[in-house]
């Protein structure tokens, strides 16, 4: 082969690599944003895809447990947005049989449920804790959620939101949280009601509970969802 | 070796003619060049995701392991580099199975798979690399020591992987996170999986850079002209 030809067949060996220059699109300011977002809700895709319904996250021995004072209190906002808890209740709307205020009390009278489990935080760190209260599905049991539905939406008093796939609403350690580590849940963890998922990362555990609406569309996605968070973010 | 070998003549006349041998086929190059760049991403979004919590502690009371500089890191915040870390991952195993597909399929992993027959050529070559030591004789593409490097990158790189399933789902892939002890030390195998396959790639430049030209045009257009070894 003389070195001409040699040279032709190199630059056409070259050129068969072009298609990697498909990832500058990357780079590109008005492309990045889209590309990610599609990267983003591929990845939330395929985590819905990989959830199994019936399987369990692990639970813990009490002396595994993270000790309370150091079980880390994060908000968005406010510590403590004082709630009055005489005046508290729960609004349930949406695709139910039975919408309406539920105090605490009705809430507390369906069967309980206490356990172990491990609360990761998006940012790295993870501690096991102690929390008690009312599986989810039992309390949209009560409140005749339609099954059909697909998700569940909650607000809070310190106006933080959150919303769960109906999959992951009836996940038998999905709890409507009133205790931690046997105690009534204090204001920094979210009194006097929260939402302990164990399934999930620690964002969707939203704290001081005021609405549940339950939906067959999406409507609210949830406060770091919207600032660009993973929306299904399951573990 | 599959390897397809050429004559190029030469245009001067007391030039002697030069051989060329292809090398590295075009999946080769393409996922080689694909997952550097997924690699790069990985790691940067990898760090800045590292910044949010920078241990491996409690979190109260947290200790800090180290301070990040965030120019060395991509996506800007804790949000932005996990944008960056979930698009790029499926990349970066796409091109990994990619590659590993066609190396078992073709053949081609001879090339590059560290074997038994390769473990007593270890130390005259790393003799000759790193004391100056005499040059052993080539035979093939790639010796017993970069045999070594490059399997041992390609299995940290399947570690990188395997780790990070185990932090992304330490429930679903409950089997994956148990045998690393769960989540919380996952997350250390992920960290040291990373820096370990930082650090060969860092080597990987520098012998780059010491074997010069036609070496590293080989892997864009998979030809080498006159290599270290005879042509068979």
């Amino acid at each position: 082969m003389d070195q001409r030809k040699f040279k032709k067949m190199n630059r056409r060996e070259l050129l068969k690599l072009t298609p990697v220059i498909a990832l500058g699109a990357f780079a590109v300011p008005r492309l990045r944003e889209p590309l990610l977002q599609e990267g983003l809700a591929f990845s939330d895709w395929a985590s819905r895809k990989l959830f199994r319904p019936g399987h369990l996250a692990a639970t813990f021995a009490a002396s595994e447990l993270t000790p309370f004072e150091r079980f880390p209190i994060n908000d968005y906002d406010v510590d403590d947005p004082g709630v009055i808890f005489e005046n508290w209740s729960l609004t349930v709307s949406g695709a139910v049989q039975n919408p309406g205020d539920y105090k605490l009390s009705d809430i507390q009278a369906l069967p309980k449920k206490q356990q172990n489990t491990r609360h990761v935080c998006v940012e790295g760190w993870d501690v096991i804790g102690r929390f008690g209260g009312t599986p989810l599905s039992e309390f949209l049991k009560f409140v005749g959620a339609d099954p059909t539905a697909s998700f569940i939406t909650v607000e809070c008093a310190d106006d933080y939101y959150e919303s769960l796939d109906m999959a992951t609403a009836l996940h038998p350690q999905t709890l409507l949280c009133y205790e931690m580590y046997d105690q009534p849940l204090t204001r920094e963890h979210g009194a006097p009601l929260r939402l302990t998922v164990p399934t999930k990362i620690g964002y969707k555990h939203a704290k001081y509970l005021t609405d549940l609406k339950v939906t067959h569309v999406l409507e609210k996605i949830g406060y770091w969802e919207d600032q660009g968070y993973s929306w299904f973010y399951g573990l | 070796m599959p390897e397809e070998v050429i004559e190029i003549e030469s245009s001067e006349r007391d030039e002697e003619p030069a051989h060329a041998v292809y090398e590295h086929p075009w999946v080769v190059r393409f996922t080689h060049w694909v997952n550097a760049i997924a690699l790069v991403v990985m790691a940067g979004s990898g760090l800045q995701i590292f910044r949010a919590f920078p241990s491996f502690g409690a979190k109260i009371p947290q200790q800090d392991l180290l301070n990040w500089p965030k120019a060395f890191a991509i996506g800007g915040w804790l949000g932005g580099a996990l944008q960056w870390h979930l698009t790029f991952m499926w990349i970066y195993i796409a091109t990994g199975l990619f590659y590993l597909a066609y190396q078992i399929f073709s053949g081609n992993y001879r090339q590059v798979l560290f074997t038994r027959r390769d473990v007593a050529g270890v130390w005259p070559t790393a003799r000759h690399y790193f004391l100056f030591g005499p040059k052993p004789p080539t035979r093939e593409a790639y010796n017993p020591l970069q045999k070594l490097a490059y399997t041992s990158a390609i299995s940290l790189g399947v570690l990188t992987v395997l780790t990070g399933f185990a932090i992304w789902k330490p429930i679903q892939f409950s089997w994956v996170a148990r045998p690393m002890g769960g989540f919380h030390l996952a997350r250390v195998w992920h960290f040291v999986s990373m820096w370990a396959i930082l650090l060969f790639a860092l080597g990987h430049l520098v012998m780059v850079i010491l074997h010069g030209w036609n070496n590293f045009v080989s892997m864009l257009t998979g030809w080498k002209v006159d290599p270290e070894y005879p042509p068979q």
